[in-house]
């Protein structure tokens, strides 16, 4: 890996982590409680990604893509419960 | 293959821009809802294509690929529960309202 794809490779981190500034605003701002659920999901999301790309960075991908996988799985199950618990207490 | 990665890497993070784009700036649950399960969705789908692109043909490839392919079915599956839920619990859509 050359320098100039260590400094791509940064470029896209700091990216990622301004998008999720950007989910963070939604996630505080939001007017419902189903805003906060869509921002926390776009959250985890660019989380993911972003463990793949530290990953790339340090040459480990093999254990780092172990990490999102199980993220992705427990964000799965968190945010269907939240979802199936809003949608039986029935308001908004 | 590098830079056709980092070409596709660039192409996702395009995506991924104008999807946060349409988090902050659409009126609505319903609305927002095709920012998140949509189009961040298809930078997701880029970003992490680009990345197994640059590894290369090894185990890593087929491990990002696992990670895009679950990302890609379950991103929407989320989306579609938690609209679903705020239909069901009375939630109105937007509507513009006449001048």
């Amino acid at each position: 890996m050359t320098e100039m794809e260590v400094l791509f490779f940064l470029f896209v981190l700091s990216a990622l982590a301004a998008l999720i500034g950007v989910y963070l605003y939604r996630v505080i701002r939001g007017p419902t409680v189903f805003d906060r659920v869509l921002g926390l999901n776009g959250i985890s999301t660019k989380a993911i990604i972003l463990l793949v790309v530290i990953g790339t960075v340090y040459g480990r991908v093999d254990m780092f893509v172990d990490i999102s996988t199980g993220y992705a799985l427990l964000n799965l199950v968190a945010a269907l419960a939240i979802a199936k618990y809003l949608e039986e207490r029935g308001s908004a | 293959m590098s830079l056709v990665g980092i070409g596709f890497i660039l192409v996702g993070l395009f995506f991924a821009l104008v999807a946060a784009l349409g988090v902050v700036r659409l009126p609505d649950v319903y609305t927002r809802s095709h920012a998140v399960g949509l189009t961040d969705s298809v930078g997701a789908f880029f970003i992490l294509l680009g990345l197994a692109l640059y590894q290369g043909f090894s185990t890593n490839m087929v491990k990002i690929v696992v990670v895009l392919v679950l990302l890609y079915l379950l991103n929407p599956v989320i989306t579609h529960a938690t609209v679903r839920a705020a239909l069901r619990s009375g939630l109105k859509p937007w509507i513009k309202e006449k001048p």
